[in-house]
């Protein structure tokens, strides 16, 4: 219908990059986009690279790639996938008891779930490693138990499990809400238990929504800096993470350095925002 | 609730569990970090933690976040119509290209952010000494918090007003411009009014993030008190100095502000439905 509005309005000859619409402001308006854009985003961000390119292929793998680097990597990469687990188990769980079930508090637990989007992550950061310290509310309950959870790459992950949480319930929360309880129904009536309806009606239909919200809070979890750094202790080897790492080399006023950890950073930031795109078009077709 | 148990739903013991393991978790994960913060603040009483808040730097720091906020929300304002109106209601090549463009900043790590900057501003920077020689100072200084935040906050009031805007197609404002309205009369009086609410939500997300970025802003600020502290830094300030009542005093005072950004975001989304539901950030 707008379509047509629109074709039947455009005149004749307009070139062919846009097809013309009968509102103005079209060049203005993208114009103060790309260039505020470029200003704040894409030059900015292109000075990553070329400091980088400063250095010559070897120093590059050699800053990038160093063994400090690589510990760094495996702590918030491993963190950051054990943390999307567990919110990805918990996530589905608390979609799933928003959208089917009645309870008492159920407004304040659907607006408590956002807290990680509006808490300052300096603020979890801090109250996160008081709670898991030795002498922390939860802290010592661990300690005679023989877990130390602040200062060691458990804290880490902690930390990764309160910032990743709302990506994967609010991915799959409206999925969850669409989805039609006749299939489930038609399943029953045909003799399939409820369990049996669950694990191979309803989460099969889940999967799409399940994988980009675990690699949303994947992808929040390797960028993620303030609520880590207070109870990670930042122990080179043990419980440094790679932002922290980029902060090192500024420190040392080793510019190109940093920016070398910072590329690669981007690159699999990158990547998971391509994987992000193709999980969510391949759900598109689902629904 | 139904008289009697349909075949979609769950016995009651699954009910019970699954309840119980989710509040178990949202209680562990979410509640208790958040009563800590308000336990230690109160630690000593209420008067040395309403000391810490009335401290200069304290109040400096509440002044340099709230600057922060009052230039960096109206410009993603400005900035988020404008890509909204090119992107909703008009048709080019690229666009996609473009909105993935804009969505970038969410993907880049906080740290990362606030080195570019370094990077382009700093002493080693592309304009670093022209900027010594005419005694401008962005990095380690106001501009350089104000443009890491901008940058971090880049996209929450573009992508929601994007799909917002797209849904509501065009034909109003082809109405309104075919009957003789000017362009800007016909944004003022037929989409701002449509977009309002979608524009508060953004409005909304974009101030906590802006008063609450710790990361980007921590490699800018230079961490000088009274100077370029933001509450968030200040926070970290106070707790490496082991002033646990002090830091979280200030960390209670970010907690309200979350607070009520979420109740406003609640009352928003039962007030306006169609708000709701674009999240990813």
């Amino acid at each position: 219908m707008t379509a047509e509005t629109a074709i039947a309005i455009r005149p004749r000859g307009r070139p062919l990059f846009r097809r013309r619409s009968a509102i103005p402001g079209f060049t203005l308006t993208l114009g103060v986009t790309l260039t505020v854009l470029s200003l704040i985003v894409l030059i900015p961000l292109s000075a990553v690279a070329l400091k980088a390119a400063q250095l010559s292929p070897s120093e590059f793998l050699a800053v990038a790639f160093s063994q400090r680097a690589m510990a760094a990597y495996r702590l918030t990469f491993g963190a950051a996938f054990v943390a999307a687990v567990i919110n990805g188990v918990f996530g589905v769980l608390t979609a799933w008891a928003l959208v089917r079930y009645e309870f008492p508090g159920k407004a304040l637990v659907n607006a408590l779930v956002d807290l990680p989007f509006a808490l300052p992550t300096a603020v979890a950061g801090i109250a996160l490693a008081t709670l898991y310290a030795p002498n922390g509310w939860v802290g010592s309950l661990l300690t005679p138990l023989g877990i130390k959870a602040a200062y060691n790459p458990i804290g880490v992950t902690i930390a990764l499990v309160f910032i990743g949480l709302p990506f994967v319930v609010r991915t799959i929360e409206p999925v969850l809400r669409d989805l039609s309880d006749d299939v489930e129904e038609a399943a029953a009536s045909l003799g399939a238990g409820r369990l049996s309806t669950i694990f191979r009606i309803v989460l099969p239909a889940l999967g799409p929504s399940w994988l980009t919200g675990f690699a949303l809070a994947f992808a929040r979890g390797i960028d993620e800096y303030g609520s880590v750094i207070f109870i990670a202790g930042n122990m080179p080897f043990k419980s440094e993470i790679a932002p922290l790492l980029i902060i090192f080399q500024l420190e040392q006023f080793e510019y190109a350095h940093a920016a070398a950890i910072a590329v690669v950073m981007l690159a699999v930031s990158f990547l998971m925002l391509l994987i992000i795109n193709a999980v969510q078009a391949w759900a598109r077709r689902f629904s | 609730m139904a008289a009697h148990r349909r075949s979609t739903d769950d016995p009651v013991w699954a009910k019970v569990l699954i309840i119980g393991l989710v509040l178990l978790f949202l209680g562990l994960v979410l509640v208790l970090p958040l009563a800590a913060v308000f336990a230690e603040a109160l630690r000593k009483g209420l008067q040395p933690a309403l000391e810490a808040i009335s401290n200069p730097d304290a109040l400096a720091a509440v002044k340099l976040t709230l600057l922060t906020a009052a230039i960096t929300v109206p410009f993603n304002v400005v900035f988020g119509l404008c890509a909204a109106w090119a992107v909703a209601k008009h048709d080019f090549a690229g666009k996609s290209l473009l909105i993935t463009l804009i969505d970038l900043p969410f993907s880049v790590s906080p740290v990362v952010a606030g080195l570019i900057y370094v990077l382009v501003f700093g002493l080693q920077g592309w304009f670093g000494e022209r900027l010594i020689d005419h005694d401008i100072k962005i990095i380690f200084a106001v501009p350089g918090i104000v443009l890491a935040t901008i940058f971090v906050t880049f996209p929450f009031i573009a992508r929601e007003l994007i799909p917002l805007m797209q849904e509501q197609g065009v034909s109003e404002e082809e109405a309104a411009v075919s009957m003789g309205a000017s362009g800007l009369y016909t944004f003022w009086r037929v989409t701002a009014p449509n977009v309002r609410w979608g524009l508060l939500y953004g409005v909304l997300l974009c101030n906590a993030r802006a008063m609450g970025e710790f990361g980007a802003v921590s490699v800018v600020s230079g961490h000088i008190r009274g100077l370029t502290n933001t509450m968030p830094l200040h926070v970290e300030i106070l707790y490496n100095e082991y002033d646990f009542v002090g830091a979280f005093a200030v960390a209670a005072l970010l907690c309200l502000l979350a607070i009520v950004t979420l109740v406003l975001k609640t009352a928003l989304e039962v007030a306006q439905p169609a708000v709701r539901g674009r999240s990813g950030h």
